[in-house]
């Protein structure tokens, strides 16, 4: 503090960033000064520079192949994101264009799934920040829906349930949590890694606010089966006389299943879908940032749900959890929508599920892998070791890093645990020559780890040995191959107290 | 360059060609054969507009606007059809060849918007749906760009908090972290057991948690929340206030809840305690998490949470009293200090645990650098959680807001998920999972660029502009001062006779100088006081001051030489003098009431703000 108070100004801005004392001196940090804000400026070169370079050590986004969240753009579009950075979303009155440029997406979207809108009506919808916000947004409305109609039926109302398969994503979960509702999921078995259908509708009761099916699962691609859904459920309100509906969550299928699988029956085609939720920064192309709900028709989202404000003497309805936001990634998704159109995205989608069978066929090659995505979906491709004893999965997702991809390893939900797989997601950006380089890479990690010891027998030695010496005995094939699944165990059950507890998500 | 020369005929052909059939269509379905000629002789698409008023002048009953209407659609349609023959033929080498104001992208009205009225008060439209072929990414730039300059200048809105400058560095920071995703949840496909592995990814995002810890450690120091030296506060970035709010509310309904049912009580009608000067989403947390909201009414003259009566309204069923540092209204901060004294006398009566919650949207960052003396943060012990907005004075784009709690138990733990993240337990607590990471890296730069210093100077600069609008116009003898010097940067000021001329009419006359000042009404009972506000930010320099004054002043001058709005309409149906006299104030009390109902049902004032 001293220093900063006794050095002229002027000799500040001669220094080089790098030799001045801003970089010199420690920036508050988790132990240093409390965290508190300190006490004066620094110039912003210098504040520049000390955020870049701890920047540096970021992962790069575009090998990312975890997320299916958007990591490029076209520069024309990036132009305009930083022109409209400064621009709020709320500010309907004083920016009316970006406001129509809204409303345009979110008819633009209803259309592209079916919805029974009229010539002369506007799609009911609303851009969020991402498809959390949305599937918030769609819940509450279903919820408040189920009430109402509980009310006027002078039922009780004060236990309403969802359901879903295991395999969605975390929000829904944080949906039920905060806005009390009960989930029930339906859970999975092994190589059936979707909602089951009848079971789900088995699940349905009085009191079930809505089943929300996925377009697009987040462990493996795939589209679950919604007509069939629609069907049965069909049937059982029939019976019942119950007014179940749908929501799909299309979050990372919305923007594939339109353009790949036209006739795929999955949207406002069926009459039990009451709205639709898709993610505009996974395959609508845009930066992470932007999602989109879109419901069937006006009565689907209760009025007291619905805020109405007016915007340029028309009124504007809103339905967000945010309100204040900037405008950028709208603008953006307009941008993709007009300039590549239905072809464009078909174009686009279509590269990727061709780079997804590029890698695919790649891996197979190798012999050491199985396949668990399915080529109808989302372009990811999921693949697990065939021999999974002496290397496992998540050693090649670690040895991956080395050469900057991050390629995820998981194990999957309940009742299908004991299969754990890698999973690359194929983005707009992920080229063919990325694809070859990919599947060379994990050869060579393929290699070297078979020149490896087998970590789970190295350690296994170790306890082998325990065991010869206790039992004195000399060893033979067997006891070693049997303390050798004794120790998986042993160490899947130490990864598996490691993670107890702890639950994360897509979204 | 061969091909463009076949093309522009056929084009042009194909054009006459679907304008004659669509004018035969038309002749079929009885409607003006004006139209099918005004098409025939234009080969770009024309705007409909032009044609409209032909149009009603002929048949203006309300049925011909659907047909014409029916008309917009197919004339559009038609013209699409030949504009969708033209993309085939028209090979791809032509299209990166022409100018791009001179591609067809942008002559045509493929990208729907020749037709369309700019203010796009249709919406209504069949049009609305996503082109079938794609278009050059300049033209698209264009298009977007070209619509968007009918846009308000932010840096003109006066009506906004939210900050619209930053530091060209920051941009660029900003733009380098745009595809960094800030929460990379979908990393997770959710498995109820978390993998261990996931550390190797989740270096990704390790830099902007550590940097949302940072920002979060900050800022509740700058509040003063109790903690112990090496303590990690909690708190958690948010898009906005709105989502702060929600989740500072939900939190405290959960606590309320749960102490509720240990003591074995009824949980189902909670309520909470605001000022009816609350922005909106106060409202729609109580909606949408089904809390009743009770609004302590204001009176003129006096537009804040008045403590006395809110504290009376408090009953076992309030989760919490919700005070403002920085009322949107005219930028007073309430006094949080008499609400805790008041609360904790109330609390000691009758064995309730009633907590305070400050919104300080706008005044978290002035009140710690302008006002350190005044108490209004965690050093009242009954304030267990504060909402600040980045992107208001902590000066920061649109898309971030801070809420920070007390302490650990003043969040439930039930509404935590917890991730693990580098082997380190990460507690998350939002209600939007993927967004863009940039706006937290803004803030950061910001914490650390300015400090303590910098903020100082950026809202004493701030507070002194405001001053010197004020006075300018004191100066000018027509309008009086709403607002309080010691607050947000804001004017709010009225006029001090509007029988002639309203305040409504001041910011319309001011649009046309670009500067964009709201007028509202105040709140239900206020709410017969109109008042302009002016919010003054980072980037509204003196000179910007001085000029608004001026423009005021020349707006004040053109309003004196215009008769009354309302004059004009008394005159209208007047027959006489004595009659007009008469007239003239019906037809006040009818504009107002206009204005009245207008402004109620929007409630302009709510949604202007946050």
């Amino acid at each position: 503090m001293v220093i900063s108070t006794t050095s002229t100004d002027s000799g500040e801005h001669l220094n080089s960033t790098f030799a001045s004392r801003y970089v010199r001196s420690p920036v508050p940090r988790f132990s240093e000064n409390g965290f508190k804000m300190p006490e004066n400026s620094m110039p912003k070169e210098a504040a520049y520079q000390v955020i870049t370079d701890e920047l540096m050590l970021d992962g790069n986004p575009r090998l990312n192949l975890a997320s299916f969240v958007t990591t490029w753009m076209e520069p024309e579009c990036d132009n305009l994101i930083m022109a409209s950075l400064n621009k709020n979303y709320v500010d309907m009155d004083e920016y009316p264009v970006t406001t129509e440029l809204q409303n345009r997406c979110v008819n633009m979207i209803a259309h592209l799934f079916h919805a029974p809108v009229g010539d002369k009506e506007t799609a009911v919808g609303v851009g969020t920040v991402g498809s959390s916000e949305a599937i918030m947004l769609a819940g509450l409305a279903f919820k408040r829906k189920w009430q109402q109609r509980r009310k006027a039926q002078g039922k009780p109302c004060d236990k309403p349930n969802i359901v879903t398969g295991a395999n969605v994503q975390v929000c829904w979960e944080k949906f039920a949590r905060y806005f009390e509702v009960e989930l029930k999921e339906v859970k999975l078995t092994e190589g059936y890694y979707v909602m089951n259908p009848e079971k789900a509708v088995e699940l349905v009761d009085e009191n079930t606010i809505c089943i929300a099916a996925i377009l697009g699962s987040t462990l493996t691609g795939e589209f679950e089966d919604v007509k069939r859904l629609n069907d049965l459920l069909t049937k059982k309100n029939a019976e019942t006389g119950w007014d179940t509906p749908i929501h799909v969550d299309a979050a990372s299928g919305g923007f594939i299943a339109p353009f790949i699988n036209p006739e795929l029956e999955w949207d406002f085609r069926l009459p039990l879908v009451k709205s639709i939720n898709v993610s505009g920064h996974k395959y609508g192309l845009v930066y992470a940032g932007v999602g989109w709900v879109v419901w069937r028709t006006n009565d689907d989202l209760p009025d007291e749900l619905v805020f109405h404000i007016n915007y340029l003497g028309s009124d504007q309805p809103t339905f967000t959890l945010n309100f204040s936001k900037g405008s950028s990634q709208i603008i953006a998704q307009y941008y993709q929508f007009i300039r590549l159109g239905f072809e464009g995205y078909k174009n686009v989608i279509e590269n990727c599920l061709e780079n997804a069978r590029v890698l695919k066929e790649g891996l197979e090659k190798t012999g050491r892998f199985v396949i668990v995505s399915k080529d109808v979906g989302v372009p990811l491709v999921a693949f697990s070791l065939k021999d999974s004893s002496k290397h496992t999965v998540f050693e090649i997702s670690e040895s991956l890093r080395r050469f900057g991809w991050i390629i995820p390893a998981y194990t999957m939900p309940p009742n299908a645990q004991h299969v754990a797989v890698l999973r690359a997601v194929i983005r707009e950006d992920f080229s063919r020559t990325l694809a070859e380089r990919l599947i060379s890479n994990i050869e060579e990690v393929l290699k070297e780890m078979d020149s490896l010891p087998s970590r789970i027998s190295t350690r296994e030695a170790h306890v082998t040995a325990t065991i010869h010496e206790i039992q004195g005995g000399k060893p033979d094939g067997k006891p070693l191959k049997k303390s050798v699944r004794e120790t998986q165990e042993e160490v899947t059950r130490i990864w598996k107290r490691f993670v107890d507890g702890r639950r994360t998500g897509a979204c | 360059m061969l091909s463009l020369k076949v093309n522009i005929p056929n084009s042009n052909k194909s054009m006459m060609h679907c304008n004659k059939k669509a004018a035969a269509k038309r002749k079929q379905s009885s409607l003006v054969p004006q139209i099918a000629e005004a098409l025939k002789s234009s080969l770009v698409p024309l705007s409909m507009s032009s044609l409209e008023p032909q149009l009603c002048s002929m048949k203006p009953t309300k049925k011909k606007h659907n047909a014409i209407d029916i008309e917009k659609t197919e004339a559009d349609i038609t013209l699409r059809r030949s504009i969708m023959v033209l993309s085939k033929t028209a090979s791809e080498s032509d299209v990166s060849v022409h100018s791009t104001f001179a591609s067809r992208y942008v002559r045509n009205s493929l990208p729907r918007s020749a037709f369309e009225s700019v203010l796009a008060v249709v919406i209504d439209d069949p049009r609305f749906k996503m082109p079938e072929n794609s278009i050059p990414k300049e033209a698209a730039y264009q298009i977007i760009n070209d619509e968007l300059m009918l846009d308000g200048n932010p840096r003109l809105n006066l009506a906004s908090f939210v900050t619209t400058w930053m530091e060209p560095e920051c941009d660029k920071l900003m733009m380098e972290a745009i595809n960094k995703n800030y929460v990379d949840m979908d990393e997770y496909p959710v498995t109820t057991e978390l993998q261990a592995k996931e550390f190797i990814f989740a270096n990704i995002r390790m830099f902007v948690m550590l940097k949302q810890n940072r920002c979060v450690n900050m800022i509740a120091h700058l509040f003063n929340a109790p903690l112990e030296e090496s303590e990690v506060a909690v708190g958690v970035g948010t898009v906005g206030s709105s989502e702060a709010i929600m989740l500072a509310g939900l939190a405290f309904k959960r606590k309320w809840q749960n102490k509720r049912k240990a003591e074995g009580k009824p949980y189902d009608k909670p309520n909470i305690v605001t000022g009816a000067n609350v922005q909106v989403c106060w409202e729609k947390f109580a909606r949408y998490f089904e809390v009743e909201l009770k609004e302590v009414k204001l009176r003129e003259g006096y537009y804040v949470m008045d403590p006395v009566k809110a504290v009376e309204m408090v009953d076992e069923n309030t989760i919490c009293v919700a005070a403002i540092l920085g009322s949107t209204l005219n930028g007073e901060f309430e006094d949080v200090k008499l609400l805790n004294d008041l609360l904790v006398e109330k609390n000691k009566q009758t064995g309730w645990d009633t907590p305070i919650h400050v919104d300080a949207a706008s005044g978290g960052f002035i009140a710690p650098f302008l006002y350190p003396e005044l108490e209004w943060d965690f050093r009242l012990p009954l304030v267990k959680s504060i909402n600040v907005s980045g992107h208001k004075y902590g000066l920061v784009y649109a898309g971030i807001g801070w809420v920070i709690w007390r302490s650990k138990e003043d969040l439930p733990e039930e509404l935590i998920f917890h991730i693990n993240y580098l082997g380190a337990d990460q507690p998350t607590f939002t209600l939007n999972f993927s967004k863009g990471s940039s706006q937290v890296i803004a803030q950061y730069y910001q914490l650390i660029r300015l400090g303590f210093e910098g903020y100082r100077n950026v809202m004493e600069n701030c507070h002194e502009n405001a001053m010197v609008l004020k006075q300018g116009l004191e100066k000018t003898g027509r309008f009086n001062i709403v607002s309080k010097d010691h607050g947000v940067p804001l004017v709010a000021f009225s006029l001090k006779d509007n029988k002639i001329h309203d305040e409504f009419e001041v910011a319309e006359m001011l649009r046309r100088f670009g500067w964009i000042v709201p007028a509202y009404t105040m709140p239900a009972d206020a709410q017969h006081v109109t008042v302009l506000r002016v919010v003054i930010r980072e980037d509204f320099s003196r000179t910007l001051a001085e000029r608004l004054v001026l423009d005021i002043t020349k707006v004040l001058h053109e309003l004196d030489l215009l008769p009354s709005k309302l004059l004009v309409a008394a005159h209208k149906n007047g027959k006489n003098g004595t009659v007009v006299k008469k007239t003239e104030t019906e037809t006040q009390r009818e504009v107002t009431t206009y204005w009245k109902k207008f402004v109620l049902d929007m409630k302009t004032n709510r949604n202007k703000i946050c």
